[in-house]
């Protein structure tokens, strides 16, 4: 029944704003409709800690721990971008860079994407889950060339030819899976579902298993932003509208590693051997280092912080290899307190970017001066997801950390030296753009401050321990113990 | 070979001829008859799911060959030349580069599929043994000619032709994926298939052709 409604409700949304998205009242049903997704999810959630996983419609939908934990996140911070959205896109549409046609086609494609985005994380069977994430591309691809500019359009191409072609990897790598399992399943239709398939792991064919995840690691990473195939997420990050590149990184990327690890349980499975791990390990220590760097070179403000999820998704990648309860733990707390921080700090970032009618960094100063909220936003939310003690990133880098210390030493000293030099790189621009001399006229419409402090509120919660300790710990314990 | 049923002989030339095409994809420069390559393509996979399902004794098979047919014979390539004529491009040629050195990257490329074919296709059925390393080269020839073509609507094609591989995959190594997966899977080309072609039509409003050239500005600075 919740499922029905969490899946139903975005699917209506979409529907109805396509009707009437470009309304004068368009953006308080798209709030809407994503605050009602956001109930049905908690009413999910509750439902699976309350009464244990979930196999429902056919076996067609499974719902445990690990995904139920991502179905409410993706849902609230579908609900808060919902909420930003309202001013931001109010603005842009007064400065006249959408017309009423283009704000239908945000509106009804946003409710699409949090129905891609929920269905493939709800659903069991992993040919579906590959439909829904290229439906994902599909449904934001529009959404990033938005504003029909030259740099948008390129964006555009690039993020659809290279996740488009990306994906199709790991369509075969599922065809591989399939391949494999149904020598053991069957052709019934039971050989592509995630519950029938985990299993029976133990028994399937290794060599194709190995090829398989190949396969998948290069089609889902390109879609998480791994290095050498993040190419896409910076361009599509800075030229699309701002809530755009606050679902994607703190939604999708999540989503596509949800889909990696979920490949992951199953290939470490069969091939009773560390190599699944240790790849990942290997494309997430890349990105972490890769992305640090080139966070030095950015001069454009959304550029920077789509390099910035670039390297926390190389972490989370990274911990996700080193496998074991305690890094399970850590990444997925890392995973959660970076998509709320990261939305946040978009969140910010498009206010201010509105503010100072630019994008780029050297023209954006003073911040504190111009609208104290906004600058106070940035500059808590950059501290956060720097991994300044009292939030949540902190406690998730640092069980990261000490985790590599003790299981892969080798490891911590590339990890420090990357999140050094992050930390260097991002600060050193988000100091002068908060702090400077101010140049700019007050915003039109007031600017949606409670998503960025909600969010900032609960990360701090998160790092501070207060919730850790409670219902919260239990249920990401479970989650990790899950992904084993 | 004798002792090879006849539906099976007929899914190995089929898969050949896919093979074929897939060359004369590569190689072939008008956009227009591109895409009817494409068509002929879809059709020789149709007929190959047929093959497959007659041989096998699979009915879902037939649903799924019908959905090629559907898809990729009729409803694509109509789609394509009519995009062509609207766009203005019937009469456009691509000036490719080095068609002999394409051609020798690409049977390299065959001869890397093949091997990596190998390992898997012993666990297979009868029929994969030969036509899983076809696929795979199709999936990388398509790619080959992605990289090589400067306009948005071959690449396009090259796109539609790597799915064709993929397909071919599926009914051939698995004989066929579930339904409602196959489903998906077409809902999902159809659909970005009209993305695309809307988003040509930007494309050619911004910059006054679909060459690709005009996309390759943003860098990292």
């Amino acid at each position: 029944m919740e499922l029905i409604a969490l899946l139903g409700l975005p699917l209506l949304g979409g529907a109805a704003l396509a009707l009437w998205g470009a309304s004068a009242r368009a953006a308080e049903l798209n709030a809407l409709f994503s605050l009602v997704t956001f109930l049905a999810g908690c009413a999910l959630t509750a439902r699976v800690i309350l009464g244990g996983p979930l196999v429902i419609g056919n076996e067609q939908f499974f719902v445990d721990a690990f995904n139920v934990f991502l179905v409410a996140l993706t849902s609230l911070v579908g609900f808060t971008t919902a909420l930003f959205s309202r001013p931001y896109m109010r603005i842009e549409t007064d400065r006249g860079h959408l017309t009423p046609g283009r704000l239908r086609l945000y509106h009804s494609m946003y409710q699409l994407f949090m129905f891609t985005m929920l269905l493939a994380l709800t659903t069991n069977n992993m040919g579906i889950l590959w439909v829904a994430l290229e439906a994902a591309t599909l449904t934001t691809v529009l959404l990033v060339s938005l504003y029909r500019t030259a740099a948008s359009l390129e964006a555009a191409w690039k993020y659809f030819i290279l996740c488009g072609v990306g994906i199709a990897q790991a369509l075969f790598g599922t065809i591989l899976l399939y391949f494999a399992a149904e020598r053991l399943l069957g052709a019934s239709g039971g050989a592509l579902l995630w519950t029938h398939l985990d299993a029976v792991k133990g028994q399937l064919e290794p060599t194709v298993l190995a090829i398989a995840f190949v396969f998948l690691l290069v089609g889902y990473g390109t879609k998480v932003g791994l290095v050498p195939l993040h190419n896409w997420l910076p361009d599509a990050h800075a030229e699309g509208p701002t809530p755009v590149s606050a679902v994607l990184s703190g939604l999708l990327l999540n989503v596509a590693l949800y889909a990696v690890v979920r490949c992951k349980i199953l290939v470490a499975g069969a091939l009773h051997s560390d190599l699944p791990g240790r790849m990942l390990m290997g494309f997430g220590l890349l990105s972490v280092l890769v992305a640090a760097f080139f966070l030095w070179r950015q001069r454009d403000v959304k550029r920077l912080f789509a390099y910035s999820s670039i390297e926390h998704m190389g972490i989370i990648t990274f911990a996700f290899g080193m496998g074991g309860p305690v890094a399970n733990f850590a990444a997925l707390l890392h995973m959660t307190v970076h998509s709320l921080t990261k939305s946040a700090i978009f969140f910010a970032v498009g206010h201010a970017t509105q503010l100072a009618r630019t994008q780029r960094m050297e023209d954006i100063r003073g911040l504190l001066l111009r609208s104290p909220t906004i600058g106070w936003g940035l500059m808590v939310g950059t501290l956060a997801i720097l991994g300044m003690p009292p939030f949540g990133v902190f406690a998730s880098e640092f069980l990261i950390l000490t985790t590599a210390m003790r299981e892969q030493p080798w490891a911590t000293p590339i990890l420090l030296l990357a999140l050094g030099v992050a930390f260097g790189a991002i600060f050193r621009r988000v100091q002068p753009m908060v702090f400077g001399e101010p140049h700019s006229l007050p915003l039109p419409h007031s600017p949606a401050l409670l998503p960025v402090f909600a969010h900032l509120l609960l990360v701090l919660m998160l790092g501070l321990g207060l919730y850790i300790p409670g219902q919260l710990a239990a249920w990401f314990r479970v989650a990790a113990g899950l992904i084993g | 070979m004798n002792d090879v049923p006849l539906a099976m002989q007929l899914v190995e030339l089929l898969a050949s001829l896919l093979l074929l095409l897939s060359f004369a994809m590569l190689a072939q420069r008008r956009i227009a008859s591109l895409v009817n390559l494409f068509a002929l393509q879809g059709a020789v996979l149709a007929a190959s799911t047929v093959a497959v399902a007659a041989s096998a004794g699979l009915h879902h098979l037939y649903y799924s060959a019908a959905l090629t047919l559907v898809l990729k014979v009729v409803l694509l390539p109509w789609f394509l030349h009519r995009l062509i004529v609207r766009l203005g491009l019937q009469w456009d040629t691509e000036t490719l580069v080095a068609i002999p050195l394409q051609m020798l990257a690409g049977l390299g490329l065959v001869i890397f599929a093949f091997g990596l074919a190998q390992p898997i296709s012993q666990f297979g059925h009868q029929i994969t043994r030969e036509t899983l390393g076809i696929a795979i080269a199709m999936v990388l020839l398509s790619l080959l000619m992605m990289i090589g073509r400067r306009k948005a609507v071959s690449q396009v094609v090259g796109f539609l032709a790597l799915e064709n591989g993929m397909v071919f995959a599926a009914t051939t190594a698995t004989q066929g994926m579930p339904m409602v997966v196959e489903f998906g899977i077409a809902l999902d080309v159809l659909v970005g298939a009209v993305i695309l072609g809307v988003f040509f039509f930007q494309i050619r409003e911004q910059f006054d052709s679909l060459e690709l050239r005009h996309l390759e500005t943003l860098k990292e600075d």
